[in-house]
Order: C-alpha cells, then structure tokens, then sequence
C-alpha cells in the first residue's frame, strides 16, 4: 500500500503530508511522556523490529504471501505514540532509500499507515481490554481484533484519500470493495500474527506490552490451603473503573447491534449499501456481486466469496469505527469529570484510557 | 597517591520488585591499578558496576571515584570519570560510525572541532583501530568492535576503565590483543569476569564478589590457587589449568 | 508491497553527484518529485524532458542504467494497478484491439506510472549516490525534529543487528525441519516475532545504558556540521530549476 507519486493530486497530498506532520509533532510529545529521556533509543529499536518483521512473509491462500504492517503491533507494545513515530521512521527511511512509496505521497502514506491504524487499533484495544475478563487470553483477543481492523480501517482512510484526490475517475465503490476486500483478508493474517506476536510478549515480559499496563496480576492468599484473590484495598477508585466498564459494554454491543443490521441490510440489498457507500464515502464491502464482473476479481477478492461471511467482516470494520468514535467521546466527557472531580478531592489516580 | 581512584563503601541496594543484590561492599582501588572483580552469576557483579557511574543509586553507602562522591551533583563529571565498557559491543557501539561513536562521549561533555577530532585519533590509535574510522561498526568483526568500545570509553580520558566481560566471545588472538592493548593503557582498570586465567595474565589483585559482599581480597594467583575457596563461591578454573603453572600478571611499575 | 527490501542501494563513487552535500540533494530530489507531480499528465513530453534531465543526472553520477532499470522494480504492485486503471475506470471509452477501454483511465495510468517511475527513478539516484549516514545528516540539517533524525538514526544502527537476529531463528527454525508453508505455520514466524521483539526492545534498554554512561541527558551531541556553499546549492538546484521550466512550458503550451 506504498503510495508512489502522481498516485493522489497535490493539493491532498500536500493537505495530507500536513495531517502527517502534525500527528508526528502531537506523538512527538506523547512518546517523551511514555518513554521519558528513553525514547530515541528505544523507539530507534521497535523501529527496527517493525522494519524487520515487514520482512517476515506470511504464506496466505493460493501461493500468495503478506507481510506484516506492524501499525497495530507497535502501538499496542510500544504505544500509540511511540508507535505512530515508529512506522512513520521506517516509511520516511523506504520512501528515501528503498525508493518505496513516494517522496510526495509520504504524508498520505504515514497517514493511512501509521496513524490510522495506531489510532484505530490501540482505542479498540484498550476499550476492549477493559471489557474483557482481565486475563491474557483477552489481551490476545483484544490485538487480534484491533489489527483485524486496524488494516481494511487503513485501506478505507486511503480510499476516502482517493475519492478526494485520486488522479483518475474511478468507481469509488470499486475502488473501495477491492481495497477493503483484499485488506480484510491481509488484515486477517496481521490480526493473527499480531495477537500470537503480542501473546508471546505478554508470556515471557507482560511489563514489556504497553496497552497491557492495568493488567497487574491479583495478588493471591493462602487460606486453609486454598489460594484466594486478595481484597483489592490498594485500587485507588473501584468505582469509576466500573462504571467506565459500563458504558465500554453499552457501547460495544450498540456497535455490535448496528453492525449486525447494517451487514444483515447489505446481505439483501446489495446496491442499497453501495448507495450508502457513495453518499458516505465510504464502502465497507467486500461482494462478488460488484467484483465478479470487473478485473478486480482477479486480486484474490474471490477468496471471500460467502456474502454473509464479507458482510460480517464489514460489520467488525464498522465495530472498530464505531468503538473509536464512541471512545473519543467517551474520553472528552470522562476528562472533564475528572477535571471537575480533581478540584474537589485531589485523592483519585486512575490510569488513563 | 593519596587519593583512590575508585572507593566503595558499605554499598547495599535492593530493586524495586524488592530483590536485594548488594549486601555491604566495601573495597578501594588505588590508582593506576589493575584489579579483577570475580564471581558467579548472579553475585550482584553487574548491580556493582551500574552504581560505580550513577545508574543505580538509592541505596545505602557511598562510591567514591577520586575523591569525588557518586551522586546527583556530579553526575556528568562522574560518568566522565567512569568509563564503563558493556558486555556486548553492539550496544556500546550505537552511533552509524566509528568516529561518530568514539567522539559521541567527548562532544557530549562539550569538546568540539580539531580538540574532538584529536581525541578520537589518540583513543582509536590506543587500541589499533585507527584506518577503521569512518566504517560502520557492524562491518567489522566481534574482536574489533570491542576494541573500538574500548576506544569510545577511552576517548573520555577516564581515571577509572571498567571492563564488563572483557575476554567474552573472543577468539584466542583477538583475545590476545585486547590484553596487550589493557597492559599498555596507563589507567586504573576494574575487570568483571569469569575468565579466570584471563585475570591472572592481566590483573595482580582480584576481589571475589558473592552473595553481594567482598568474600575475598588479594593477589590473584593467591586467590586461584586456594581451591577451598574458589569451590565455595562457584569459581572454576578450565580443565587442566594451574595458576601455579604460570607467572603472575606484572605489577605496574 | 515493499517486501524484499535489499540492502546496499548506495554506490560507492567519487563523482560530482556523490560530492555534494547531503541536504542539497534531498532538497533537490523533494523539488523535482514536487515539479513532476504537478506537471499536467497531457503534456507527454514534458515527461520525457524530465526522464532526459534524471538521465544527465545518472551519467553525471556514474550510476549505470542497468542498476537504476532494476531498482525500479520496486513499483511493480503498482504497475499492476495502473494497468487495471483504463478496465474500470468511468467516462468516455474507446475501443483498442478489440477491448474497451476509458480514456479517462488510460489518462491515469499513464499519470500514475510517468510520476511514479519519475519518482522512484530520482529517489533510486539520491540512494546511490548518498550513503545511509550522510541522509540523516542531511534530514538533520533539513530541519527534521531532532528526536525523528535519532530514533531513524538508531533505526538505521541496529537494523542490519535486529534483522541479522531474524535471520539466525530463521535459520534455528530451518535447522530444525521448520519451513513455513501456511496457515498452520503462523504461530511459529508469530513466536519468531514476540522473541525478536523482546530482543530489540532489551537491546533497546541496555543502549540506553551504554548512553546515560557516556554523558547523555536526553540529546545528541553535535559532532558533525555538513554545511553547503552557494555553488553546491546551485549545482544540486539545477535539476529541480529546470524541470520546473519544463513545468511550466507543459502548462502554457
């Protein structure tokens, strides 16, 4: 997905290079406050692992192979800020002296693959570490899910960037269901080697896994022989940690409601969300139906050919979309409680989302 | 010389996760010597070396490097002083060339221009690796990398060299030459090994660290040869090695 | 997808290209990739005056054709795309050799790949002609914030050790009977992944270590200044300087 020159016009490109320059000053002073004095060294080296582990070629159906993106993986071992200056180094030094990907497309390209992903999968993460049953089986399922998404997310960000910009008129629609749909099955082998890669660190060094930081094993007593958890006296404020739990599940099953209705609408009436698709800019799916009889069959859309399953795919995407917005609002409103709180008790701690 | 180059006294540190390391080290090492600080793993011998510039500290106890305590206030000066060559040489060696690398502890201390350049000659000449300046150092082989970390801890004029390891990973004449090029440096050296006829051929002193205190304290081959001892802090000498066989380290004249 | 990214794309060299200073030739590959992008895609000479300028350029600079030919490799994915282009591309159509085709989409690919191999083709010569550590500087003295020029610095230090640690469980794995052949596999290359995280990340701290003991608090030292004199600048602006001539002769003709 190493945009080339000419690919997006120069207007986006140039608006996009300056969403990117952003990004890298706000991550800039995120990846000080996550690494302190430590940062260049440490994030020099998770640079090179990302650039290493691109390297790692997965095998995918039909003698095809993928390779790993590492958006989703940084930004969950390392943080989102961290991580997004990671991947944008390694595009920065591929666009320089690989040649791969654009010198002029470097914003768009740090823009649909270092930040969006970060931004889409660490959200999700958290948000669902913190439904999920505190254990490391759900930080596995959790980096599964949010590389899962992190990758069509990405294909999406970069096909609205064509929509707006692309040099040539093509069938948004089109456009879409062949990017999302070939993503979703690389984001499939991502997602996996994303959660086995982030199992295997949570195994051997949980400390080392940055969105995994809550995740602090209870401390066990021995009672009449037994082990039992000890009384969490410690935990500063049991309370808002609960009710922040609350609304995580309220939110993720409304997605997952919509999602659902949504996929079961495109199930039916294909042309409808294609409709849909084109007064939104944006087309989560990944039919036969629109691909079967256009060249683009032949980039291994094919694969997935069971409507309901692309469909439920798309939903999952719509989850992530859904769960990153709700969490953006969700951590503006808890930030101003907790301003408001902080002025009347300085007593409470809590980590942050 | 009145003062030591390198004074440790009732030093004793325990990590945050509560697992203590330093019992109480206490021992002085006069400068221009070369001593060996020997022990099994897991002694504390790394927890040491970390605190003789600063990395670790909070304990109790003081470190002292030529008349200098170890603390906050003289940190920059102390990590002048100190120069503590790690393990493996791919993390000393951290810049995208020799001469950057050699040259990154001096111009960090505020030295510029031609004086910068001077010192970077003088330390790699020291160590023999003068024609590999502008390579980078993962195009050349172990035994010279380590030479050229050697030289980047040289290059900040150190009163006290600390090896960490210094023989490990070496072949016999890489080996060879790096003892060649310690006898001929004229700076106090701490060398924390496990190679045993290593710091025979090199240091006359050797402290035994174990269980996080100073067990022993004297003249290496002494130490070597009392085989009740070595036995009871897990120090043993290669298959068919005699520190009797052999002429001790020289002192320094 | 940049899979297979070989190394080495620098040439050793002595010619007036590799001459000059770093940060005069990213500013001129930036400009002249700039230039190209918004030059209109109708006016196909002008495209071809660019090709001719990166040709005087790659004799100047020695870089034989072949080596440029086959760096542009790299854009293959997307050649794939552009061909694709004139199939579904919307509007106007026109029938070739029995296909029909849209002439908005033979528009665009010839517009994605005239760019895209313009592009590549100037980046492949900036790399041929600069070495890795002579970018940074120049992306240093180009204003990037400092910390983004250490962490690609560090990156570019320890890529060739962190893939060089890939390569060995690679080979451990391969020892051992394993070779990846699907879906069942990607557990293992997962673990393979995991581990060499873990590596580069206790790499990572104890990098750190080996510069806290150096004198560092948070900033590189300055060792090198690469500066540019007025002529230098002149001669690495002339490639972007005439193609914007081109450029603008492609919008009034």
């Amino acid at each position: 997905m190493h945009a080339p020159d000419g690919f997006i016009d120069v207007p986006v490109s140039a608006a996009a290079g300056v969403l990117a320059a952003g990004a890298i000053a706000v991550s800039l002073r995120g990846a000080r406050r996550e690494l302190d004095e430590r940062t260049a060294p440490l994030a020099g080296l998770v640079a090179a692992f990302v650039f290493a582990a691109q390297m790692l070629n997965f095998p995918v159906a039909g003698g095809t192979s993928g390779h790993l993106l590492g958006g989703a993986l940084a930004a969950i071992l390392v943080g989102p800020y961290t991580g997004i200056l990671c991947v944008s180094v390694v595009l920065l030094m591929q666009a320089v002296l690989f040649a791969d990907g654009g010198l002029t497309a470097l914003g768009v390209n740090i823009t649909t693959m270092a930040i969006t992903t970060a931004v889409v999968a660490y959200p999700l993460f958290r948000g669902l570490v913190t439904v999920l049953p505190r254990t490391r089986r759900s930080v596995t399922v959790a980096s599964f899910v949010a590389a899962l998404v992190s990758v069509p997310a990405s294909a999406v960000v970069f096909t609205l960037l064509y929509a707006i910009g692309g040099t040539t008129d093509v069938s948004i629609g089109k456009v879409a269901a062949a990017m999302v749909g070939v993503h979703l099955l690389i984001g499939l082998g991502e997602a996996v080697i994303t959660a086995l890669t982030v199992g295997a660190v949570v195994a051997v060094r949980p400390d080392l896994v940055h969105g995994a930081r809550g995740l602090r094993p209870k401390l066990k007593l021995r009672v009449d022989g037994e082990l039992v958890d000890a009384p969490d006296a410690p935990e500063p404020a049991p309370a808002p940690a609960r009710s922040r739990r609350k609304v995580w599940v309220t939110g993720l099953v409304t997605s997952l409601v919509l999602a659902g209705f949504v996929s079961f609408y495109a199930s039916a009436d294909p042309d409808g969300l294609e409709k849909v698709a084109g007064d939104h800019g944006i087309d989560k799916k990944a039919e036969e139906h629109t691909i079967a009889d256009s060249p683009l069959a032949d980039y291994g859309v094919k694969d997935v050919d069971n409507a309901r399953l692309s469909g439920a795919l798309a939903g999952v995407t719509g989850v992530g979309v859904t769960v990153v917005a709700g969490t953006a609002v969700f951590w503006v409103v808890v930030r101003g409680r907790r301003t408001d709180r902080d002025a009347d008790t300085t007593t409470h701690d809590d980590s942050n989302v | 010389m009145s003062t030591a180059s390198l004074a440790v006294a009732g030093l004793a540190f325990a990590y945050p996760d509560g697992h203590q390391a330093l019992f109480g080290v206490d021992f002085t090492v006069a400068r221009g010597e070369r001593v060996a600080l020997l022990g099994p793993n897991g002694a504390g011998k790394t927890t040491l070396v970390l605190h003789l510039n600063g990395i670790l500290t909070g304990g109790t106890g003081t470190v002292t490097v030529a008349g200098l305590e170890v603390g906050k206030r003289h940190m920059a000066e102390i990590r002048r002083r100190v120069g503590i060559v790690f393990q493996d040489p791919d993390d000393q060696l951290f810049m995208p060339t020799v001469r950057e690398d050699v040259a990154f502890g001096p111009a960090a201390a505020g030295i510029k221009g031609a004086e910068l350049e001077e010192r970077v000659d003088r330390a790699l000449g020291l160590v023999g690796m003068a024609e590999f300046k502008d390579r980078p150092p993962h195009h050349l082989s172990f035994g010279q990398r380590r030479r050229v970390a050697v030289a980047t801890v040289l290059a900040m004029e150190p009163e006290i060299l600390v090896l960490d390891e210094p023989s490990s990973n070496l072949d016999p004449a890489s080996r060879r030459e790096l003892a060649d090029i310690l006898r001929s440096l004229d700076v106090t050296v701490l060398m924390v090994t496990h190679d045993l006829p290593y710091a025979l051929e090199l240091c006359p002193r050797s402290l035994i660290l174990s269980d996080g205190v100073i067990a022993a304290d004297g003249g290496t081959a002494d130490l070597l040869a009392d085989a009740a001892l070595m036995r009871a802090h897990r120090l043993e000498l290669p298959y068919g090695f005699d520190p009797r066989s052999v002429p001790a380290a020289p002192g320094r004249s | 997808m940049g899979a297979g990214h070989a190394h080495r794309l620098y040439r050793h060299g002595h010619s007036p290209v590799h001459a000059l200073p770093p940060h005069t030739k990213l500013a001129a590959v930036l400009a002249f990739v700039v230039v190209v992008v918004s030059t209109p895609r109708e006016a196909m000479w002008a495209f071809a005056a660019y090709a001719g300028l990166l040709a005087l350029v790659a004799y100047a600079a020695r870089v034989p054709p072949g080596f440029l030919l086959r760096r542009l490799l790299i854009e293959v994915p997307f050649v794939a795309f552009a061909a694709l282009l004139p199939f579904v591309a919307r509007g106007e159509r026109v029938d070739v050799l029995g296909l029909s085709l849209s002439v908005d989409g033979l528009w665009g690919a010839w517009n994605v790949l005239a760019k895209g191999t313009l592009g590549v083709a100037a980046s492949v010569l900036l790399a041929a002609t600069t070495e890795l550590r002579e970018v940074l500087l120049g992306l240093q003295r180009l204003r990037l914030p400092p910390l983004l020029v250490q962490i690609a610095s560090f990156m570019v230090r320890y890529g060739d050790v962190v893939t060089d640690e890939m390569r060995r469980m690679r080979i451990a794995r391969e020892s051992r009977g394993f070779e990846a052949r699907g879906v069942r596999h990607w557990g293992v290359l997962a673990k393979s992944a995991g581990a060499l995280f873990i590596r580069s990340y206790e790499r990572g701290e104890r990098v750190h270590l080996a510069m806290v003991s150096r004198g560092y608090a948070g900033s590189m030292p300055v060792i090198d200044e690469v500066t540019a004199s007025r002529a230098q600048w002149c001669r690495a602006l002339a490639l972007p300087s005439a193609a914007f001539v081109v450029c603008l002769l492609g919008w009034t003709v």
